[in-house]
């Protein structure tokens, strides 16, 4: 490793002894710390610091997105040679779905860092690790046959409104690859519907390519098995079909520490018991799908594993967390039930309750505040 | 009849009045840090130190008017300066010699007074001493002022040195310290009961309420047990329990308008010494400690020693950093750098200067971590590691929420109370509770911090902001 140190550590005094350089700092810093952890020290406070920092957060997250991105790109390839005749291989099914998900990984990374970089060398700020996961949530919550360029648009609108315009990572109040996804839904309608989630969907099967909650919307039945569901081999955005790909990496953000469970659970808990009530009220195809299904369907699980779980745009209390997850449950189904033409509820649900979790905080905040107002009040009638 | 003062006997036969009563805390939200290098229970005479000095810094938010200037003769006990907020409360040198220079910072602010030690003797500036039994309130305060003793009494909030014209609700001793390595006063003041004694009688006449001595639970042999009038509070917990502040929250929080003196418990053995023989002796036994040390102990020595005096011959060569006080709340020193006025404990940790290949991503068995992304300390609890300075990461924006709560036993909201203080929110820094807390009760969220935010010091600024704006 000494030649790569030895290589940095030329960079970094030569940018930092050339004045024209100076603005290109964070971009240097940026690549610096990817290899290394850098050799700071504390001065004042603490002298002993905590082994984590946000890199390794960060980088937790996308490990436990991973089960997700390689169940996604076998998927892809299932769903698409399954409309086609003759047998195929498990590994010509996976190279197939890499070559069609990787490119929408790399696109998503490339433009995504390069407004991220942009943005550190303008503001004078370093390069926030945020995007090593947002880079990676997006890819696999847009359809494969998405084309390039409106995934490039997506990234840069995510990027720049829904973060940097706030101040970057840590400052923003929506979740930003929701945000490029709620881009794409609005900014592209007849793109994002009906026949785009089977790679190469042909004509075969006029609805093959529709996702399973696109057939619910229509009032067609939905077949297929429960255990291919929980399997996750139907059709639908990149990574969010497996729940069994998802459940390990929530596994992995619950064992970390890194996403809070209360939210994952209370979300659970609010979208079983509004689904348990639309099977008491069962009028319709919609209301009567028996609620537990619900939950295997669609983004839900993804939504409320990696995207309600975002600590920026999240409820910040504990209180306050548990009420932001069970609202995001909630609603999901609820979307999903009254509005056929739009079924996928949950990335609406986050968005709205992201917005939402400011006034949860200060609810709950506002409660402690009026203990202490209490005690306040009479400590000074007693003296 | 006979039966009515039998009753009446049930009652009267309880000696210790209800408010006075021990009371339990009990919390589980924090954190014990184990470090290797703890002081084994063996004290050892620290030679004497040829050169002493005062940092007025260690009095904070304290300007100092020099009473001398280089040159001048001084005894222990000698004022050395005064401050400019209260011209009563003075800071003595801790031993006879020469003022021998007044180091000076940007703006003349002065830094260090340094004091030429005589060489085998301490001459001592004699003191009248009041009886304190006897004593009124404002007489025992005069003699705390003329005597140096007054700065080892501070107010919260703000901890501050208090003011000798308040009237505190309460006064609040920490009878352990519970920091990593910190020394332990069940050994370390075990022969100073008197001392212990005297000094908190003292006290007792200072304040209309109570004077509350925290131990820890499992403790049953703490020199400052066992007192009559004290309100005694047993802390079952890990880290911050001994902070007074967390004590104060658990049994009579602080209101707005309310002042509460605390004072530390090796500092009741300086007052009471001074009660005792008449004579201000600012004497510590000083838990050397840390994975830097080759055999951490003890030492007997004087507040404003040398570092070296006490660490000389017995800390390992080569990078390493020292601490005045403990590696979570102390002040950095070289040394040929001093104790500070107010610690009992010198640290010595490795330093972290250097770089780690893919430390962020690669799993590590060193380093202590609340988390368990890539690290095994939760495996095993009880392990204890040599942690260096290094920040394990550089510094962002707050993203990881929930932290902080953790290690932070106080029924307010940490991040919160963080950014309201960041924005100089005044009023919000009110409701959400700044009077509670003191920059070392944000310790442990500053070293979980994944952030790498400073929150100690920006509590403090913000502390400071309070002072100037409420008083």
């Amino acid at each position: 490793m000494k030649p790569l140190r030895n290589f940095f550590d030329a960079l970094q005094s030569k940018v930092r002894e050339t004045p024209k350089l100076h603005k290109y700092q964070p971009v240097v810093n940026a690549f610096d710390t990817i290899f290394f952890t850098p050799n700071q020290t504390t001065k004042n406070g603490v002298h002993i610091r905590d082994g984590v920092d946000l890199k390794r957060v960060m980088g937790t997250v996308v490990i436990a997105l991973i089960p997700a991105l390689l169940f996604g790109m076998y998927n892809v390839g299932y769903q698409h040679f399954i409309q086609l005749p003759g047998a195929h291989g498990f590994w010509e099914m996976f190279r197939f779905g890499a070559r069609r998900v990787l490119p929408l990984v790399i696109v998503s990374y490339t433009v995504g860092l390069t407004v991220e970089f942009t943005f550190a060398v303008l503001r004078g700020h370093e390069v926030n690790e945020g995007y090593l996961v947002t880079g990676m949530l997006i890819p696999l919550i847009v359809p494969v046959d998405l084309p390039l360029w409106m995934l490039a648009v997506s990234v840069v609108f995510a990027v720049i409104i829904g973060k940097e315009a706030f101040g970057g990572t840590g400052m923003n109040v929506l979740n930003p690859a929701l945000v490029a996804r709620a881009f794409l839904f609005f900014a592209y309608p007849t793109f994002m519907s009906g026949d785009i989630w089977v790679a190469g969907a042909t004509a075969t099967d006029a609805i093959s390519g529709e996702s399973l909650l696109g057939k619910l919307g229509l009032g067609h039945a939905v077949t297929g098995g429960t255990m291919r569901m929980f399997v996750g081999l139907i059709p639908g955005s990149v990574g969010e079909t497996s729940v069994v790909a998802i459940l390990i990496g929530a596994i992995i953000l619950i064992y970390t520490g890194v996403g809070s469970w209360r939210i994952m659970l209370s979300a659970l808990i609010g979208a079983s018991l509004m689904g348990l009530t639309f099977n008491a009220i069962g009028s319709g195809a919609l209301m009567s799908f028996p609620w537990w299904k619900h939950l295997l369907l669609g983004g839900f699980m993804f939504g409320i594993a990696f995207m309600a779980t975002d600590p920026v745009s999240a409820a910040q209390t504990t209180r306050g967390k548990w009420i932001y997850g069970f609202l995001i449950g909630l609603m999901s189904i609820l979307i999903r039930v009254f509005n056929p033409a739009y079924p996928e509820g949950v990335m609406l649900a986050i968005l709205f309750m992201n917005v939402m979790a400011p006034l949860i905080d200060h609810v709950v905040i506002a409660s402690n505040i009026k203990k202490r107002q209490r005690r306040y009040r009479s400590a000074i009638a007693n003296s | 009849m006979g039966k009515l003062i039998k009753f009446a006997r049930i009652f009267a036969h309880k000696s210790t009045p209800f408010f006075l009563m021990s009371k339990d805390i009990r919390f589980r939200r924090g954190l014990d840090i184990k470090l290797t290098g703890e002081s084994v229970p063996s004290i050892a005479a620290a030679p004497k130190s040829s050169v002493y000095a005062i940092t007025p810094d260690d009095f904070h938010g304290e300007t100092p008017k020099l009473l001398l200037g280089e040159g001048a003769e001084v005894k222990a006990g000698t004022p050395l300066f005064y401050t400019k907020r209260d011209a009563r409360i003075k800071v003595v040198s801790p031993v006879s010699g020469e003022v021998v220079e007044i180091q000076r910072g940007a703006r003349r602010k002065i830094m260090e007074i340094r004091i030429l030690a005589d060489r085998d003797r301490i001459d001592y500036e004699a003191f009248r001493v009041p009886v304190i039994s006897n004593s009124s309130a404002e007489a025992l305060k005069a003699f705390l002022c003329r005597s140096g003793l007054w700065p080892y009494i501070r107010q919260r909030p703000y901890a501050i040195v208090a003011n000798p014209d308040d009237e505190p609700r309460d006064i609040y001793i920490s009878g352990f310290d519970s920091h990593p390595l910190a020394p332990d006063y069940t050994f370390s003041l075990r022969d100073k009961r008197a001392e212990i004694a005297k000094a908190v009688a003292v006290l007792k006449r200072l304040t209309p309420g109570q004077v509350h001595i925290s131990l820890r639970a499992s403790d049953t042999d703490s020199p400052l047990g066992g007192m009559d009038g004290i309100a005694y509070h047993r802390v079952h917990g890990p880290h911050p329990a001994g902070n007074v502040g967390v004590q104060i929250h658990h049994t009579r929080p602080i209101n707005p308008g309310e002042k509460v003196w605390t004072v530390q418990a090796p500092d009741l053995v300086v007052i009471g010494h001074a009660f005792v023989k008449g004579v201000f002796s600012p004497e510590r036994v000083v838990a050397l400690a840390g994975s830097q040390v080759k055999q951490p102990k003890y030492y007997r020595a004087l507040a404003g020693a040398q570092i070296s005096s006490i660490t000389a011959g017995n800390v390992k060569t080569g990078g390493k950093r020292l601490i005045s006080g403990n590696p979570l709340t102390g002040t950095q020193v070289r040394e040929e750098g001093f104790l500070r006025w107010y610690h009992n404990q010198i640290t010595a940790i490795p330093e972290g200067n250097a770089h780690r290949f893919m430390g962020w991503l690669l799993p590590d068995r060193k380093r202590f971590s609340l988390s368990r992304a890539g690290f095994f300390s939760w495996l095993t609890p009880n392990k204890r590691y040599a942690l260096d300075t290094n920040t394990n990461g550089e510094h962002r924006a707050l993203v990881v929420t929930g932290l902080y709560e953790k290690v932070f036993p106080f029924d307010l909201y940490p991040m919160e109370l963080l950014k309201a203080t960041l924005t100089k929110d005044i009023d919000r820094m009110e409701k959400l509770g700044i009077y509670e807390i003191a920059p070392e009760d944000y310790a442990l969220p500053e070293f979980v911090c994944p952030s790498k935010t400073e929150c100690q010091s920006i509590i403090r600024e913000g502390l400071d902001l309070m002072i100037e704006e409420v008083g």
